[in-house]
């Protein structure tokens, strides 16, 4: 089991979110947790990575950092540097080796881009950048936070397949997203 | 300690993209410690007396301008959240990012202060005795000045609170750094003001990356 929680309660600003959550996920799973704005899948992901202190609840396999990736709505990109740069920084600030980066830029397909400061890319572009931290530092677990969110059909589609193959390869994932994602095998839905 | 190499350097990087920061604390400290002089009679012999207090004050409040920006867009962008999760102690971290913050905004205050105050009549000891000073004085301030923008950075409108927090924090190191000058002009010893302040640049330099950590931390929880 890569990561178990039990029990846990959310609360945030003094306002309890979800009680009571429980499920477990292991090798070549995804979980999509979906629910309405405001229904506390944020607070859920920032709980789980240790962002944000539980109210109650336990929360196991999670402990070493260098066991997952969290993303979240923001990007974590310095909008003076370049896609390039920004990726060395993680990689290095990670303790992972930069011979990765060219390969994840390939698969996002931001080559071209590459070498453009983060402020001059579209909205979609920088969310491609920030999934491409993913590839470049490889990691059993992934927590995404509507990672989806700016992508372009195609960028969907990027990910679905970036998905797909981190499964396979014996990787996890839990997303939040109000959008529909395709089914995929493994994949559960947690409906809050 | 390759994280916080990678930190110091992202720091030089970026100060080396945006001239306009690093050199507006400059100019500002160049023209506070040159007007000063026009505000006072001319040839009267009170203005030697103030030239310390000059020079300290016009540093400290130059460096004030860049340090409200330390964490600021690091908390906007996303980076500090990510700096959390990283495998390394954020505390390292934020001794590299105030580490570099020095050197790229409070070395050149401290390397230009001789250059003034012999502008403004001090002596070639004198300037060299505010130099030292100023060099032990703005690492302090500059880890003084860090932990409470670390404690401001998730407010709007910070930069104005900011000079009420540090300001009353950093007077030891003025009564100090302006004793030491004093006391060169006056051709005694400044050897205990300056170990006064070298030991509180010591510890600044080991403690404060701790509490800042800390206070990072309350910034989104």
């Amino acid at each position: 089991m890569l990561i178990s929680v039990k029990d846990l309660v959310v609360a945030r600003g003094g306002r309890t979110l979800l009680t009571g959550i429980c499920f477990g996920l292991d090798r070549e799973q995804a979980l999509h947790v979906a629910g309405s704005n405001g229904s506390g899948k944020t607070s859920l992901l920032e709980s789980l990575c240790g962002l944000r202190a539980p109210e109650h609840g336990s929360v196991e396999g999670l402990e070493s950092a260098d066991v997952f990736h969290w993303i979240g709505h923001k990007n974590a990109l310095n909008p003076a540097l370049t896609v390039v740069e920004n990726l060395r920084f993680w990689c290095r600030v990670n303790n992972a080796s930069e011979d990765r980066i060219e390969n994840a830029l390939d698969r996002l397909q931001l080559r071209a881009q590459q070498h453009r400061a983060c402020r001059e890319l579209s909205v979609g572009q920088r969310r491609r950048a920030a999934l491409a931290r993913l590839l470049a530092v490889r990691r059993p677990l992934w927590l995404l936070d509507e990672p989806l969110s700016g992508l372009d059909a195609g960028g969907v589609d990027l990910f679905i397949e970036m998905l797909k193959a981190h499964l396979a390869l014996g990787g996890a994932a839990i997303i939040t997203s109000h959008q529909n994602l395709p089914p995929l095998n493994g994949m559960r839905r947690l409906q809050l | 300690m390759s994280a916080l190499k990678a930190v110091f350097m992202r720091e030089l990087q970026l100060a080396a993209r945006s001239r306009a920061d690093w050199a507006q604390p400059v100019f500002f400290y160049i023209l506070v410690s040159l007007l000063f002089p026009l505000g006072v009679a001319p040839n009267s012999t009170a203005l030697p007396l103030f030239v310390p207090a000059i020079l300290w004050m016009g540093a400290l409040l130059a460096a004030l301008l860049g340090l409200e920006r330390v964490f600021r867009s690091d908390f906007e962008d996303g980076t500090l959240e990510q700096l959390f999760l990283a495998p390394v102690p954020v505390s390292f971290l934020v001794l590299g990012k105030l580490l570099a913050a020095w050197l790229v905004l409070g070395l050149p205050l401290a390397l230009l202060s001789p250059l003034l105050g012999l502008l403004l009549g001090l002596s070639m000891h004198a300037a060299g005795v505010v130099m030292l000073g100023l060099l032990l004085g703005t690492l302090s301030l500059f880890f003084l000045g860090g932990f409470s923008s670390a404690l401001l950075v998730g407010l709007p409108r910070a930069g104005v609170l900011l000079p009420v927090l540090v300001l009353p924090l950093v007077s030891p190191i003025l009564i100090f750094g302006a004793g030491a000058a004093r006391a060169a002009m006056s051709g005694s010893s400044a050897e205990a003001p300056l170990y006064f302040l070298a030991a509180i640049a010591v510890f600044c330099i080991c403690l404060i990356p701790l509490a800042t950590a800390t206070a990072l931390r309350n910034a989104f929880e």
